[in-house]
């Protein structure tokens, strides 16, 4: 196992390099001198501004000494100030030390996405075993069909669709926000309680097309084991279809879908930009628009390289689960 | 060239079987309608639309569907459905254009990697993994906040950042093609490695790239609608499902019409071009039950 979480380690280097070399690429992808561009685009940008942007990227200096700069800082997680008015630093504005743990950023959307991922899990497991225990039957045929129609939903549609129903027709769930104004006045357990009404949607929507893609690998994964030979051995030697399928199909059919869970990270992560928009979620991704939409480059830049890391620990938490629990991985 | 007359050959024979499969699947023949019929909107838009897609009429702000305007109109008092047909262009253009460019780089790379194998194999797969782990629609808006939105910028930057998995499968193709006896035929009469890779292996390792890149139109048109509707995309008056969404956003509380049908035709398109891509996969290849 140690040999194992070694190795995997190592061959996360190149990775690493990687992920910080796009990253900065992508500050000299603009034609011409990048502050050049970043006036242009942004009226706002000061010619003070400016000399902040060349000096903290180190614009006057070779390429190679730029980058060694830009490496340096991440370790140190510093990103710059954000150009907005009050230019605190990104790292400030995305782990806010100033107040709650819970109402930081960084905490919300991981919180959101963290729930998200449970409810796929628990969702999708189930349904995909249904499908591949009836294959080609009514239920599962159905289910293909919503699965289909899952994946195709726009997830800024069906947030929509849902605030329609649920917030303004209904008016059973708060339309946006993660608090109501009251919040501070309710007791403790009214608080959560606050707090699980302002994220019912959210959660819906942000795992909706999830589930959809996590139940037909789940179906897939167990038609496979259900196929293996070792399946056929226990039914031979007389074991319960409900052991065949509940205890021996079904333990081998989550295998793959711990790898599939670590590969789906960057797709919630993605979506949180929109869902946190939509519903008016304080969380990164709503960091990440008013970012984009005010040209607000180093919060940009520091939010970019903050979840392309956590989409990398997430990859490894997953592969270590998985060398955990499959001692194949671990032996090869 | 005997062996490339005998691959035309089988590659006929293949595709009237997988004309017939197609059409026994139904999902697969419904989605395969759907796709035309957009592509034929589309084409033909300003013949379909009843009205200019630009027009305002302060007459009918915020109309709700009637017989004048079958979808409604918009704040401005435009035809949803005019804008809608004049939209599925950007779409169907958007999500061809990305796709194309995706499509290429994923060919070209996987190609070589999976012909050439050792270390430009290991460099080019790393880089996959790399491109992997940048969650893409994060990195998207990153680079369209420093180079600009067009339809343009956004058509290229969803392209160069969704071609991993054609690489990965092109390469997969190449790796248990290029040991085969008419590659090794080729090889033997003297054809160079370029001929041998895009003349030679590729046209057999077309197939699952096809429905790849059917799937991966899905992909693009959600992507963009995405940007529009954010307002990161195709920018009014240019209509778009994505920003026709926006003012359903804005006019949540009155407007149902805004926002139920544009999104609705974005959901029926991805369902379209899904249905057709997973057709065609089981078509290709029956025995296995994919995904």
């Amino acid at each position: 196992m140690i040999v194992y979480l070694a190795k995997r380690l190592l061959s996360m280097i190149p990775v690493v390099i990687g992920v910080t070399l796009i990253s900065f690429l992508i500050i000299h992808l603009a034609p011409g001198k990048p502050t050049d561009v970043m006036t242009e685009l942004n009226p706002k940008m000061t010619p003070e501004a400016r000399e902040r942007l060349v000096k903290y990227y180190g614009l006057d200096k070779p390429v190679l000494v730029q980058y060694g700069l830009w490496l340096k800082r991440i370790a140190l997680l510093d990103f710059g100030n954000s150009f907005s008015t009050d230019s605190r630093p990104v790292i400030d504005k995305i782990w806010d030390k100033k107040v709650p743990v819970a109402d930081r950023r960084l905490s919300i959307t991981l919180l959101i996405n963290i729930l998200s991922l449970l409810l796929i899990t628990a969702i999708a497991i189930p349904v995909g075993v249904y499908s591949a225990t009836r294959p080609y039957s009514r239920g599962d045929r159905i289910t293909t069909v919503l699965v289909f129609i899952g994946f195709a939903t726009p997830t800024f549609w069906l947030s929509l669709l849902m605030m329609m129903l649920f917030s303004v027709k209904l008016g059973w769930l708060p339309i946006s926000g993660l608090k109501s104004l009251n919040y501070a006045t309710l007791s403790a357990s009214g608080q959560v309680l606050d707090k699980a009404m302002h994220l019912i949607l959210p959660l819906f929507v942000s795992a909706f097309g999830g589930i959809a893609g996590m139940s037909r690998y789940m179906r897939s994964s167990m038609l496979e084991a259900i196929r293996a030979d070792y399946i056929t051995t226990a039914r031979a030697k007389g074991l319960s279809e409900r052991a065949v399928v509940y205890k021996h199909a079904l333990r081998n059919a989550l295998l793959p879908l711990v790898t599939i869970l670590g590969m789906s990270i960057p797709g919630l992560v993605g979506g949180s930009v929109i869902f946190e928009t939509i519903f008016g979620i304080p969380g990164m991704g709503q960091l990440s628009y008013q970012a984009i939409m005010a040209r607000d480059y180093p919060v940009i830049m520091g939010l970019l390289t903050v979840t392309a890391f956590l989409t990398l620990i997430g990859n490894l938490v997953a592969d270590i689960c998985y060398a955990f629990i499959d001692p194949r991985i671990r032996v090869h | 060239m005997h062996k490339g007359l005998h691959g035309q050959h089988i590659a006929m024979h293949k595709t009237t079987g997988i004309v017939k499969e197609l059409l026994r699947n139904r999902l697969a023949l419904a989605g395969s309608i759907v796709v035309s019929m957009l592509v034929l909107v589309a084409i033909f838009a300003p013949l379909v639309a009843p009205y200019n897609c630009k027009e305002i009429n302060v007459q009918a702000i915020l109309a709700p569907p009637s017989p004048s305007h079958w979808l409604g109109t918009d704040e401005l008092g435009r035809d949803v459905l005019s804008r809608m047909i004049w939209g599925s262009r950007i779409s169907l253009a958007v999500g061809f254009v990305a796709v194309g460019i995706s499509t290429l780089i994923g060919i070209i790379l996987g190609a070589l990697s999976g012909y050439y194998g050792r270390w430009f194999d290991s460099c080019i797969m790393r880089f996959v993994d790399i491109m992997l782990c940048i969650p893409s629609f994060f990195l998207i808006l990153a680079v369209i906040a420093f180079v600009g939105q067009s339809i343009w910028n956004i058509m290229a930057i969803i392209g160069i950042t969704s071609w991993m998995g054609v690489a990965r499968l092109v390469r997969a193709e190449f790796l248990s093609l290029k040991e085969r006896e008419f590659v090794l035929a080729a090889r033997a009469s003297g054809a160079g490695d370029m001929r041998i890779i895009f003349l030679q292996i590729l046209p057999n390792a077309m197939a699952p790239v096809f429905v790849s890149a059917i799937l991966g139109v899905a992909a693009a048109v959600l992507i963009e609608s995405s940007l529009s509707f954010l307002g990161l995309g195709v920018q009014p008056p240019t209509p778009s499902w994505g920003n026709i969404l926006t003012s359903g956003k804005d006019n949540i509380e009155t407007a149902w019409w805004l926002s139920v049908f544009p999104g609705g035709a974005i959901l029926l398109t991805v369902l379209g071009y899904n249905l057709l891509g997973e057709g065609l996969q089981d078509a290709l290849n029956p025995r296995l039950n994919k995904k």
